[in-house]
């Protein structure tokens, strides 16, 4: 599946200098295809989650259209677009991503469990082995440490086979070790199963697996 | 995993939480129920009250007006003892506008060796009684024989069991139904029995008879015809029969239903607060809830969960909360209302009958659905709210 941007932008209405509104992300065009992975990098502030966020239907951008293939995004209405995203696409987002009243494995297979699709225990539990969680199947998300989440949530988003996987600062809470396990584990999930990659990160090391890099500057993609 | 199981799930796993507003909801249930429970019985009371006199006026001897209050004569039997020449009732037919005149004596036993149980005994003309004879009737397919006593449910005698009342023996063959006032805890029989139980109370020195010989009664209860003027017919026997007073039944009524009505407004206003209190912590308990838990209604979004989707769980939890805190609720007051009914009764002094399972059952229902609905309505504005909100802001706000 390919991901089209067309003039994205994002307009926010607050007090900035003498203007009323800020402008997170100006009219950006892009293009992800698959069996690729692209890494977004750019200071803070800079418009890149705001960018991934209405890439991924997670954001209704003020200006421009998203493409999935040949269907528009932001022309479904919210069940469509829930549905599309459970099953087209896999998020890692910052921050903690848990549902706290279910246990490790529930939440990885939450997406499939939400509309009763089949479960992709096997592709969890070798994706958990992979990226070194499989022993924390039954723990609840209070007893994990920052960076186990994080990997729970990227092992949420790779089991579920998802056409294209956003990921959101994936290794801000990893170690070196695991930081690599993880952007191996996304070139590979590009390359050998062809799928579409879309990586917000301030992590040089990340750019080492890219294969393309975007810089993002006061809400302009520029290169 | 359904979105019904993951709100069942999310019950289950934060027990603090669900118990919380559970207990808000029972705190409901426990009002709505209760409160209701007391004015039907009170209302139940009182309508068997009207319903047990049947009567429009009721006349009794000059001096029993400053011997007993009539109010308590018939709410907790204390009928006292005062006799008049039964001729009364015969006399009474004879004014214009009476169609019926039903004597009754009044007699207590003794709480000494002569008598079994300490009780008030009220003795009827079957064939002419029209307001106890037809509550016997329902657990007495015949006439009070000789020596036959009917008793109210609150009398501790079984049936065909002996009582002794003046060491005469009556044999106990009908045990009345409740009718939630001082009738309950009366012995009644035929004039016959009363006869017997006045002389042999004369003979033990206890005794306050007239000196017109054997035929005393101590009240006429009088039916007036309809059309007639109840007013008229008073005054009319008020002003025809010498030495004796005429009452009108509804001036007896009229201070029970006030108070009655006084303590139905009581407890209503206090079932309304009540709800708009626990309705108020409800709604902004919801808002802090949901607004604690921005982040993982963001992370469903973000898996696929739909508006709809998050709406329904968020309505569903607090649905099941309201459930189990009206059943809760309910429960409880059933507990605390269905084992101390005498209690409440003797605590209010006034005619209270509960209501039978006919009607608790579906108030009770209606009780448990009424909370489940209360809690879901009250999510409602935070289940809208967190429905518009998109889940990227959604997960910038729960950062």
């Amino acid at each position: 599946m390919t991901v089209k941007a067309e003039g994205v932008s994002r307009r926010y209405f607050r007090k900035t200098g003498t203007a009323n509104y800020f402008d997170a992300v100006q009219p950006v065009s892009l293009e992800i295809a698959p069996g690729g992975m692209t890494v977004l990098t750019g200071r803070s502030g800079s418009g890149k989650t705001t960018l991934l966020n209405m890439l991924s239907g997670l954001l209704v951008p003020t200006g421009g259209k998203v493409w999935y293939d040949d269907t528009d995004l932001y022309a479904l209405d919210d069940r469509a677009l829930s549905r599309l995203r459970s099953e087209r696409t896999g998020v890692v987002p910052q921050g903690r991503s848990a549902v706290d009243t279910l246990t490790v494995l529930e939440n990885i297979l939450l997406p499939a469990r939400l509309y009763q699709r089949e479960l992709p225990v096997e592709a969890a539990v070798r994706w958990m082995e992979k990226l070194g969680i499989a022993p924390l199947r039954d723990a609840r998300p209070a007893e994990l440490s920052g960076g186990e989440l994080r990997r729970m949530a990227i092992v949420r988003a790779l089991a579920q086979a998802p056409d294209v996987l956003f990921a959101d600062e994936p290794t801000g809470d990893l170690d070196d070790e695991n930081t690599r396990l993880v952007l191996s584990a996304f070139r590979d999930f590009a390359h050998e199963e062809k799928k579409a990659v879309f990586m917000v990160t301030h992590e040089n090391d990340a750019l080492l697996y890219a294969d393309r890099v975007l810089r993002m500057d006061h809400g302009q993609v520029t290169s | 995993m359904k979105i019904s199981s993951l709100s069942l799930n999310n019950l289950v796993r934060k027990p603090g939480r669900t118990l919380a507003l559970a207990l808000l909801t029972a705190f409901l249930a426990l009002a709505v129920f209760g409160g209701s429970v007391i004015v039907l019985s009170l209302r139940g009371g009182l309508q068997s009250l009207e319903a047990r006199l049947g009567a429009d006026i009721i006349l009794v001897p000059s001096e029993a007006q400053s011997k007993v209050s009539f109010q308590n004569m018939f709410l907790q039997g204390t009928t006292g003892a005062f006799y008049m020449d039964a001729s009364v009732a015969e006399k009474a037919l004879e004014v214009e506008g009476v169609e019926k005149a039903a004597p009754q004596t009044f007699l207590a036993s003794l709480k000494a060796d002569c008598c079994s149980i300490k009780i008030q005994v009220i003795g009827i003309d079957p064939a002419r009684d029209f307001t106890v004879q037809p509550w016997i009737s329902r657990s007495l397919s015949r006439e009070l024989g000789d020596m036959d006593v009917a008793v109210g449910c609150k009398v501790e005698a079984g049936m065909g069991e002996i009582i002794r009342i003046y060491e005469q023996r009556c044999k106990v063959v009908a045990r009345l139904e409740p009718t939630g006032t001082g009738l309950d805890t009366a012995v009644y029989c035929n004039m016959n029995t009363m006869n017997a139980l006045l002389r042999a109370a004369e003979e033990k020195g206890i005794s306050h008879r007239i000196e017109s010989g054997d035929s005393v009664i101590s009240a006429v209860y009088i039916k007036v015809r309809d059309g007639s003027d109840i007013d008229a017919v008073n005054s009319r026997l008020n002003g025809r029969l010498r030495k004796v007073t005429a009452v009108r039944t509804r001036s007896m009524i009229t201070g029970v239903s006030d108070s009655l009505a006084g303590i139905s407004r009581t407890v209503t206003v206090l079932i309304a607060a009540v709800w708009v209190l626990a309705f108020i912590i409800l709604l902004l308990a919801f808002a802090l809830i949901i607004r604690e838990r921005t982040r993982e209604f963001a992370v469903l979004r973000l898996v696929g969960a739909s508006r709809g989707m998050l709406a329904r769980m968020v309505l569903a939890e607090s649905a099941l909360c309201g459930l189990l805190g009206g059943l809760a609720g309910t429960g409880l007051a059933a507990a605390l209302l269905f084992p101390f009914a005498q209690l409440i009764e003797s605590a209010l002094k006034m005619p209270y009958l509960m209501p039978d399972a006919g009607v608790v059952v579906p108030l009770a229902a209606g009780t448990v659905l009424l909370s489940a609905a209360a809690a879901a309505l009250s999510s409602v504005l935070a289940a809208v709210r967190l429905s518009r909100v998109d889940p990227g802001t959604a997960l910038r706000e729960g950062n």
